[in-house]
């Protein structure tokens, strides 16, 4: 029981994310559904760091949200020059690649 | 061994001895000269092929005086081995080929005889053939036909003598057909090159057999191949071969000679190469090409000697086929218009005489029949040149264009005179000195029937020499010597303006015809029997002597002890020989023994009354048909049956091109040819159609069915389905990046589905 509810909420964190990440138009909250993804990963490192006793998925952890940081720095610098040239947002509007 | 000691006097050697193989040299140089540069030098590369014989004439003369020295520096019996110089010329497996010299007494005597007269017939053509369009060609030909001669003659083994041998056959023709232009010239040459090497296949034949019998042999004994012409000749008297093999083995060597030497039934050859130049007839048929055959027998003698049993009882094939060609061709003269085919006639008759005296044991006098032969023959068929050049307009037609000619050409007449006395056998002219010693010794070994032979021939020698004389010297001057303009056929020498009309020659013509007649005048004079032993040089300087040879030492043998007290009368000289009739038990032997017949002054008369006999039937004869025509005489051929029959013989060669043509070469050849080309026709050309035609169908149907359908197909439907399968996969490609999120997480969905369901 102890495990799966940290499991379950992790679960819970991804969909929410994913669903984010698939629905949602403003690219802003695109990237913070990525930022939601990436914690639930670290949930789940966590959980399994302490259920075997070891350190490994804290460090792991640790480093996720450092690079997390860095891709969501990244992340808005995008958005920011999108915003000025497209004067919007919307990743709908993105489809230049389209086949 | 019991004499050992008083034989082992050294024997002189010398620098024209030692390098005699320069002598062929010389030539074949000159030739690669001519044909090179010749065009470019002053007298068209003529020169150089005189220098060449010149040369190669001193030098002859040079090995012919050490020769001499060398023979005097021997013992009286002893073997006066020849100087012998071998190099390796090629090696294959455990073949080795080698080419060299071998001079003794025959070889120098040859090689003596080809220079001279190659000397003075280039001469004489330097008039002869002045302004030939070919002229310098022809020179080239003449200079390799003398080298393949001498190369022949010094050969020290039996390759070397085939080269030589057939550098001639290709010179003869070439030289044959020097005037190709022409269809007969052309067809004559191709004869004479195609008679000769029906026989020439005989010669490989032999050479090949002795070499397999004999090597092994000579190898151990001598340390020499079997191709050595020395070792050969041991290996022969030595007792060792299969009398069976060695006898095909000189069947076959003798039906080469046949075919070189004119010899029946290959003799065919011989008069149509009457259509060559002048001088190249008088080469051929005095000292080279001809005298080849004869020379190959002498040089080989006791391999002759012991496969066809000479001295045997009864005939052997040499005899018999020298018999029926001096009586046949003989015949043959008598029927010719043609100046030049008597005389190639009359050589063949000689010929004849040659290989009747070889087969019968008499190699002494056969050897200088060649010998005196070269000179006079050779100087009767340059002044027939001489007549054609400047009197008859290039004819040599004795009826038609000749005549009277004794005023107007003295030298040529006075020449041509000598020589056909020379050539009947007339006491002192040389033709005597050795045609009657043949006939002599014939019949003394003991050949009766041969020996009458050789006096018909005689006979008739003189008979038709005599009617060739008269019509060309005697008489009324008729066509062409009477003055008579006739259209010049033969554009090939350019006249200057005064030549029209008889007249004598030019000192190039001239001075080469007095030279010959002079030696066969005089050449006799080298072995005249009549006048005792110390006359008889030839036989002292060229005779090979039957001794047996040990290592380097001489043994003299138990005949040779005979010999010494040998009259001819005494019944123990033959039988005690040792060399030839028995096996030596120690040494070897180079030389079978051979027997001389005494010379008798009244069998020499009743060959000499035979000649003259001849002559004065022939002169009456001559002068009541040709001059008188005489109604008697005149037509007789035609009026009584027995004559007619047998004029009509002649005059169709006994028929013997016919057979050769007619028969021979239709029932042979064309019968091959026929069935060959339905093979083609039928066989092969059936085997190519139907390839064909099943290929056209195979490649139709793999066009249709495997490049059309399967390789086509395979590209257009790749291309056709990514076409779909691209359309149907292009609404994917949105760009929408929501979307292709979904489908990312929907894959990564499915994916950990896959391996939560392969990891329980």
């Amino acid at each position: 029981m102890f495990v799966n509810q940290f499991l379950f909420l992790a679960a819970i964190l991804f969909c929410i994310g994913v669903y984010g990440v698939v629905a949602r138009k403003n690219a802003v909250l695109v990237l913070m559904s990525i930022e939601l993804i990436l914690n639930s990963v670290n949930i789940n490192l966590l959980t399994f760091s302490l259920r075997n006793g070891s350190t490994d998925g804290h460090t792991f952890a640790l480093y996720i949200i450092a690079v997390a940081a860095a891709e969501v720095g990244v992340g808005l610098g995008l958005v920011l020059l999108v915003y000025r040239n497209k004067r919007s947002i919307s990743v709908d509007d993105l489809s230049e690649m389209s086949g | 061994m019991l004499f050992a000691e008083q034989v082992l006097t050294p024997l002189s050697s010398g620098w024209f001895l030692e390098n005699a193989w320069l002598i062929p040299v010389i030539p074949g140089i000159a030739f690669a000269m001519i044909i090179l540069i010749g065009k470019r030098m002053p007298m068209k590369g003529s020169e150089l092929g005189v220098i060449s014989m010149l040369a190669a004439l001193v030098l002859s003369v040079g090995a012919g005086y050490q020769w001499i020295q060398r023979v005097n520096s021997a013992s009286e019996e002893q073997f006066v081995s020849p100087v012998i110089k071998s190099w390796t010329w090629w090696q294959s497996g455990g073949f080795e080929f080698g080419i060299g010299q071998h001079i003794d007494g025959l070889s120098v005597l040859v090689l003596l005889v080809v220079a001279l007269i190659s000397t003075l017939v280039q001469i004489y053509s330097l008039e002869y053939l002045r302004g030939d369009r070919r002229y310098t060609h022809f020179f080239a030909a003449l200079t390799l036909f003398s080298g393949g001669m001498l190369t022949m003659v010094l050969a020290d083994n039996m390759l070397l003598l085939l080269l030589g041998w057939e550098i001639m056959g290709l010179c003869s023709f070439l030289l044959i057909g020097h005037w190709w232009e022409e269809d007969v010239n052309s067809k004559a040459a191709l004869k004479a090159f195609l008679t000769v090497r029906v026989g020439d296949v005989g010669l490989l034949v032999g050479i090949i057999m002795l070499y397999f019998t004999a090597n092994d042999w000579t190898r151990e004994h001598l340390g020499v191949s079997g191709f050595s012409i020395r070792g050969l000749s041991a290996w022969a008297l030595s007792g060792e071969p299969n009398s069976t093999v060695i006898m095909i083995a000189a069947i076959a060597l003798f039906i080469a000679c046949i075919g070189k030497s004119g010899q029946f039934p290959l003799h065919t050859w011989l008069p149509d190469a009457m259509a060559g130049p002048t001088p190249v007839s008088s080469l051929l048929h005095s000292s080279t090409m001809v005298v080849a055959g004869v020379f190959l027998v002498a040089r080989l003698y006791p391999v002759f000697f012991v496969g066809l049993d000479i001295l045997g009882d009864g005939g052997n094939l040499i005899m018999i086929i020298g018999g029926i060609t001096i009586v046949i061709s003989a015949a043959l003269a008598f029927v010719q218009d043609d100046i030049k085919r008597v005389l190639a006639y009359s050589t063949v008759s000689q010929l004849g005489y040659m290989m009747l005296g070889l087969g019968a044991g008499a190699w002494m006098p056969a050897v200088f029949h060649i010998f005196t032969h070269a000179f006079f023959k050779a100087c009767l068929f340059l002044a027939a040149g001489s007549i054609s050049h400047s009197a008859s307009h290039h004819s040599f037609d004795m009826k038609r264009d000749m005549g009277g000619l004794r005023k107007v050409m003295p030298i040529t007449f006075t020449t041509w005179i000598i020589s056909t006395l020379a050539l009947t056998g007339v006491f002192p002219f040389s033709g005597f000195f050795s045609k009657d010693e043949i006939i002599d010794n014939v019949g003394n070994n003991g050949y009766g029937l041969f020996m009458i032979i050789g006096l018909i021939g005689a006979f008739l020698t003189a008979a038709y020499m005599t009617r060739a004389t008269y019509l060309t010297f005697f008489g009324a001057p008729r066509g062409a010597s009477a003055g008579q303009s006739v259209n010049d056929v033969h554009d090939h020498a350019a006249h200057s303006p005064v030549a029209h009309g008889p007249h004598e020659s030019g000192a190039l013509i001239t001075v080469p015809l007095i030279i010959l007649a002079t030696l066969a005048l005089g050449s006799g004079f080298l072995n005249a029997t009549p006048f005792g032993e110390s006359w008889e040089r030839m036989k002292l300087w060229v005779e090979p002597r039957s001794e047996v040879v040990v290592e380097g030492i001489a043994v003299a043998s138990e005949s040779v002890v005979v010999s010494k007290n040998y009259s001819p009368q005494s019944e123990e000289g033959h039988a005690s020989s040792v060399c030839g009739s028995q096996t030596p038990e120690t040494g070897v032997c180079y030389a079978p023994k051979l027997n001389h017949a005494p010379f008798k002054w009244p069998k020499a008369m009743i060959s000499l009354m035979i000649v003259f006999l001849g002559m004065a039937i022939s002169w009456v004869v001559s002068f009541r048909l040709y001059t008188k025509r005489d109604p008697k005489f005149v037509g007789l051929t035609q009026r009584v049956s027995v004559l007619r029959a047998g004029h009509k013989l002649l005059v169709n060669k006994y028929y013997l091109d016919d057979l050769y043509e007619k028969v021979i070469v239709r029932g042979i050849a064309y019968p091959i040819a026929r069935t060959a080309y339905w093979f083609d026709q039928k066989v092969l050309d059936g085997i190519i159609h139907a390839v064909a035609r099943s290929a056209r169908l195979v490649s139709g149907w793999v066009y249709r069915n495997i490049d059309q359908r399967i390789v086509d197909g395979a590209v257009n439907n790749s291309a056709s389905a990514t076409k779909y399968v691209g359309g149907v996969v292009q609404p994917t490609q949105s760009g929408k990046v929501s979307q292709y999120g979904a489908l990312l997480f929907s894959a990564a969905a499915v994916a950990a589905l896959v391996l939560v369901i392969i990891n329980t």
